[in-house]
C-alpha cells in the first residue's frame, strides 16, 4: 500500500474536525509569522542602516583637525588650526590606500538674492567633492579646478537653498550674494534628503576651498579633510597610512597625542550594522521560542486526539490498518497540521511587516530564507511533535481500543 | 508444497460434506497472565466451519465467546493450538501479517455498529479499501455496490448521527462485505437493537448467507437469534460444550412480517 490512502485518510480526519484543526495550527501560525515579520523588519533596519552610510560617501573617512582628547581635556574636534591644504594635498599625494582627499571648511553664512534671504552653512571644498561624497549635481555644474586655484566666487548650492533663494526660478547663473560678496551660481546638487540624524543635507551651500579660506574665513587652515579609499577594504590601511604621514608632518614625537582624529565610516556602518543583526537575531530568537511553544501544542492536541480517537483506531486496525498505517495516519496529521498553519504564517508574517512598516514608517524586507527556514521548521516541528503521538496509537492493541469507551 | 499445506488440502475437500473449510481451529487454548493465576480462557478448542454455513456461538460472559472471536477475527492469536482461516496457517503471524488477513480474508460487524463519526455512509463502507491496492474508482464502486446490498443506496451521503441504528448496523454491515471477505464475524450485532430492528438485521444475514454464500459467525447471548443460524456451538469455561444444528431454523423475513408494521420505520 502506498502513500496517497494514507494521506487522503489523514486529509479526511482533519476536515472531520476543522474548529479543532486550526486551533491546534493556529501556535504555529503566530510562530513562523511572527519569525517573519521580526526577520523582515530588521533586515528592513539592516538595509536601511547601509543605505544611509553609502548614501555618506563611499569608503569615506574624515580627518579632523584637533583631537578630541588634549591631555586629557575633551576639545570640539575640527576647532584646531594644526590641518593645512598641504596636509590634504599630501594625503592624496602619498597614502597609496587613497584615492581621492577634499580640504572642507566651513562657516555659517547668510545668503541674499533680490529680497529673498537665508542663512545656512558654507563649505568650502575641493572641485573632487562629489566623487568623494557620493553627491552628484541635479542642474548647471561643479565648480573646476581652475576656480579652485583662482579663488573664484562661485557657488553650488543644496535644494533647500534653491527653494528658499530662488522660489520659481533656475538658480544657474544667478548671482547671490554671500556675506555680501557677489557669487554666481554655478549649479544645484541632487536633493538627499535627512540624515540618519534629521540634519538637512540639502541645506548648504559648496564653495572653493580657496575661496572660503580667503574671502569668507581669513584664515590659512581647514577644519577637515574628506578622504575617500581606493576600496572599501582598504579604509583602515588608508586610516593608517594618513595617521603615519600626518604625524610626521606635524613633527609628533613617538608617545605623543594625535593632534588630528580620523573618523572611518566603515566602521560606524559595521557597528550600526552588527546591532541590527543582533537586533535581529534577538527578536527572531523570541519569536522562534513561540514555535516551539507552537509545536508542543500540536503534540498536545495530538495526544488527547489519539485518546479520543481509540475506538477509531480500533475500527482502523480491525478493518486491516497495520500499525504502520495508523502511525504514518497520524504523523501526516500532525505534519500537515505544521505545514499549513507555516503557509498561513507566512502569509500572516508578510501581512503584519508590511502593516507595521506602513504604521511605524519602519522599513522591511522580507527575506526568502526565512520562509524557506520556516517552511523546513514547521515540516519539522511537525514530524518532532507528532511522532510520540503517532507511536502511541501505532502501538495500541487492535482488542483493547475496540472496546474502548 | 509442504506438508502442512497438503493436510490442509485434505482437510478442505475431503472432509465430510465436501464444501472446503473456512475455519479450521486445532485443539486451541488460550491463556492469559492474570493477576495471581493465569487465565484459562480457551482450553482445546477444535471447530471447524465450512464455506456457507450460519453459525451462532453462544455462551454465557466469561465462558471464552469473546476470546474464541478474537482468534477468529485474527485480532489475536492462540497460545497454542493451530488455526487455518481459509486454508492458510494464521496462528504463528505477525501482528502485520494479521492485519493483512483481516484487511483481505474477514469482515467484522460489532455490537455498537463502529462507525467512524462526521464521516458518510459511502466513505464508512470504503474504509477497508483504503488499506488494500484499490485504486480510487474501483473502491468508490465496490463501496457503493456493498451498499446497494444492504438496502441504503439512497443514504450513501448521510453521516452515522443522521441514521437510525438499524441502518447504521446496515452500513457497518455493507463495510464488512466490501473487500469480499471468506467470513463474516458478528459480535452481539442486535446487541442494541430494538426486537424489529433485530430481527430486520437477521433477515440481512439470512438473505446474505443463503443468496450470495457468505459464510457468517454470529456471536450471541439471545437464544431468540440464535435460533436464525443454522448450526449452534455453546460454549461453557473455554470450552465447546454443544455443536449441533439448528432444529426448525426460523425464517427472520417470515418473522418480520408477522410484526406489525413500524410506523417509524416507514417513515424514515
Amino acid at each position: 500500500m502506498n502513500l496517497g490512502p494514507i494521506v487522503n485518510i489523514a486529509l479526511r480526519a482533519l476536515t472531520r474536525n476543522k474548529g479543532r484543526s486550526f486551533l491546534t495550527a493556529l501556535g504555529i501560525i503566530i510562530g513562523i509569522g511572527s519569525v517573519i515579520a521580526m526577520v523582515s523588519l530588521g533586515h528592513g533596519a539592516q538595509r536601511q542602516i547601509q543605505e544611509q552610510m553609502d548614501s555618506m560617501g563611499t569608503n569615506m573617512l574624515i580627518v579632523q583637525s584637533g583631537s578630541q582628547r588634549v591631555r586629557g581635556v575633551q576639545s570640539g574636534s575640527g576647532t584646531g588650526t594644526g590641518l593645512t591644504v598641504e596636509d590634504v594635498e599630501a594625503i592624496a599625494r602619498e597614502c597609496p590606500a587613497v584615492q581621492a582627499a577634499s580640504p572642507s571648511v566651513g562657516a555659517s553664512v547668510s545668503l541674499v538674492f533680490g529680497n529673498q534671504n537665508w542663512t545656512t552653512r558654507a563649505e568650502g571644498v575641493a572641485e573632487n567633492y562629489l566623487l568623494i561624497r557620493n553627491r552628484g549635481v541635479a542642474s548647471g555644474e561643479f565648480f573646476t579646478a581652475s576656480d579652485v586655484r583662482s579663488a573664484a566666487r562661485v557657488a553650488v548650492i543644496g535644494k533647500t537653498v534653491a527653494d528658499r533663494l530662488f522660489p520659481g526660478l533656475d538658480p544657474v547663473g544667478q548671482t547671490l550674494r554671500v556675506r555680501n560678496l557677489p557669487f554666481r551660481v554655478a549649479g544645484v546638487l541632487e536633493a538627499k534628503g535627512q540624515t540618519q540624524w534629521g540634519q538637512d543635507q540639502d541645506d548648504t551651500l559648496l564653495v572653493p576651498y580657496s575661496t572660503a579660506m580667503k574671502k569668507l574665513l581669513s584664515v590659512n587652515y581647514v577644519s577637515n579633510a574628506f578622504v575617500s579609499a581606493a576600496s572599501p577594504e582598504m579604509t583602515f590601511a588608508a586610516e593608517d597610512q594618513i595617521r603615519q604621514l600626518l604625524r610626521q608632518r606635524h613633527n609628533l614625537r613617538p608617545g605623543a597625542d594625535d593632534d588630528f582624529t580620523i573618523r572611518n565610516l566603515t566602521d560606524v556602518a559595521d557597528m550600526a550594522e552588527e546591532t541590527t543583526r543582533t537586533m535581529t537575531l534577538l527578536l527572531g530568537g523570541i519569536a522562534g521560542v513561540s514555535l516551539i511553544v507552537g509545536g508542543i501544542g500540536i503534540m498536545n492536541i495530538m495526544l488527547v486526539s489519539v485518546t479520543e480517537r481509540t475506538r477509531e483506531i480500533g475500527i482502523r486496525m480491525a478493518v486491516g490498518a497495520r500499525s504502520r498505517h495508523v502511525r504514518l495516519q497520524f504523523l501526516i496529521e500532525a505534519i500537515v497540521l505544521g505545514v499549513a498553519g507555516g503557509l498561513i504564517g507566512i502569509a500572516a508574517g508578510i501581512g503584519l511587516s508590511f502593516a507595521l512598516s506602513q504604521v511605524f514608517q519602519w522599513p522591511q524586507a522580507i527575506s526568502s530564507a526565512s520562509i524557506l527556514a520556516s517552511v523546513a521548521f514547521s515540516i519539522a516541528v511537525g514530524v518532532f511533535f507528532g511522532y510520540y503521538p503517532a507511536r502511541k496509537a501505532a502501538s495500541l492493541d487492535p482488542i483493547e481500543a475496540l472496546r474502548y469507551e | 508444497m509442504n506438508t502442512v499445506q497438503m493436510r490442509l488440502d485434505d482437510r478442505r475437500w475431503n472432509a465430510v460434506g465436501g464444501a472446503p473449510a473456512v475455519i479450521a481451529l486445532e485443539h486451541v487454548y488460550k491463556t492469559y497472565a492474570g493477576a495471581a493465576t493465569p487465565v484459562r480462557a480457551l482450553r482445546d478448542v477444535s471447530l471447524t466451519v465450512r464455506r456457507g454455513e450460519f453459525i451462532a456461538i453462544m455462551g454465557a460472559s466469561g465462558s471464552g465467546k469473546s476470546t474464541l472471536l478474537n482468534i477468529l477475527g485474527c485480532l489475536d492469536r492462540p497460545s497454542r493450538g493451530w488455526y487455518y482461516l481459509d486454508g492458510i496457517d494464521v496462528s504463528k503471524m505477525t501482528p502485520d501479517q494479521r492485519a493483512d488477513i483481516r484487511n483481505r480474508k474477514l469482515g467484522f460487524v460489532f455490537q455498537g455498529f463502529n462507525l467512524l463519526p462526521r464521516t458518510s455512509a459511502v466513505e464508512n463502507v470504503e474504509l477497508p479499501l483504503l488499506y488494500s491496492d484499490a485504486p480510487a474508482a474501483e473502491r468508490l464502486r465496490r463501496s457503493r455496490a456493498a451498499l446497494a446490498m444492504v438496502g441504503l443506496s439512497h443514504r450513501e451521503q448521510n453521516h452515522p448521527s443522521q441514521l437510525s441504528g438499524g441502518q447504521q448496523q446496515r452500513v457497518a454491515i455493507a463495510r464488512s462485505l466490501v473487500n469480499r471477505p471468506a467470513l463474516l464475524l458478528a459480535d452481539e450485532p442486535t446487541g442494541n437493537l430494538d426486537t424489529r430492528t433485530s430481527i430486520d438485521i437477521m433477515t440481512l444475514f439470512q438473505q446474505l448467507n443463503r443468496e450470495r454464500g457468505i459464510t457468517i459467525v454470529l456471536v450471541t447471548h439471545e437464544p431468540d437469534i440464535a435460533a436464525y443460524a443454522r448450526r449452534m456451538v455453546v460454549m461453557r469455561d473455554g470450552r465447546i460444550v454443544r455443536d449441533e444444528p439448528v432444529e426448525n431454523t426460523r425464517d427472520a423475513a417470515v418473522d418480520l412480517a408477522s410484526l406489525a408494521p413500524d410506523r417509524e420505520e416507514v417513515m424514515t
